[in-house]
């Protein structure tokens, strides 16, 4: 499988409707199984990008439901193997800097997404788009924990002789 | 609101206690309808609340602010909120935000009736 630097491996436009979250991390989910996460890390990587998502409809977007973003997921090999996910949109930008997550010893609802898509993720970071928009690219690395499973080892050496072809989180 | 954007919750009475038991994923899109629906539960359960999640595969923080909003209301209105029966991947929310110890959480609906 080729690295980030190709196109990816997957892609999908969505508008900013929370009725399409399933399909979307239904979509990461399983491909995360297919490259060797086991089933607790494939629910928190789809976890992950379902927060995102939240985030830009309700902050970014602010709940509008026509607003677009692009999610798109590269499976990772080499030294290092693992998935990117990188989620565009054309919503309002923000300082990157200024996307944090609240302290947790304030316990109260809302909040939560930013300090989720850390706890997750190995490699989180935040870009404004040229033109409009933000970026967001997470990147997981499989870890010893990860079990793949034989039916998964078979997709990836089918996928790696296939291999021919070559998104923003608001505070 | 959409029909993909509502849950269905199933509740029973035990004594002072309602029991409520969701069926689905708990996201962004349900999480208007779930609120709703615990907080008729929570008018009606004389002293205690029980939500089995028995049946829910996967919640967002959304699904997370809306019990921590419940719980909330419970505390306000003298009730007691148990969470039981969690599946992995739900219990793995909680763990993350380090609420699992914020909850009371136990395994099954007769220890969340004595909790």
């Amino acid at each position: 499988m080729n690295d980030a630097a190709s196109s990816p491996h997957l892609r999908l436009e969505m508008l900013s409707q929370a009725r399409l979250l399933s399909a979307a991390r239904s979509m990461v989910g399983n491909f995360a199984q297919r490259l060797g996460f086991n089933e607790v890390e494939c629910g928190q990587i789809s976890l992950a990008v379902d927060e995102a998502l939240c985030n830009i409809i309700n902050h970014g977007y602010e709940k509008r439901d026509d607003g677009q973003i692009w999610l798109s997921v590269w499976g990772l090999e080499g030294e290092q193997p693992g998935i990117r996910v990188m989620i565009e949109d054309a919503a309002r930008q923000v300082e990157p800097d200024q996307i944090k997550s609240r302290d947790l010893d304030d316990v109260r609802p809302g909040g939560l997404g930013v300090f989720i898509i850390h706890e997750i993720m190995d490699e989180v970071k935040y870009d404004k788009r040229e033109q409009e928009g933000m970026r967001l690219t997470m990147v997981k690395r499989l870890s010893s924990d990860s079990r793949p499973t034989s039916s998964s080892n078979e997709t990836r050496h089918e996928e790696s002789s296939h291999s021919g072809k070559g998104g923003s989180d608001h505070a | 609101m959409h029909d993909a954007d509502q849950i269905e919750v199933q509740s029973e009475t035990r004594g002072d206690a309602i029991i409520v038991r969701p069926i689905g994923d708990i996201d962004l899109s349900r999480a208007p309808h779930l609120r709703e629906q615990l907080s008729g539960a929570l008018q009606e359960a004389e002293a205690r609340l029980v939500i089995n999640l028995d049946d829910v595969p996967y919640m967002d923080s959304s699904g997370v602010a809306t019990l921590v909003e419940t719980m909330q209301m419970c505390r306000r209105s003298g009730k007691k909120l148990v969470l039981c029966q969690l599946q992995d991947r739900v219990r793995s929310i909680f763990e993350i935000a380090r609420l699992d110890m914020v909850f009371t959480i136990v395994e099954n609906t007769d220890e969340a009736i004595n909790a």
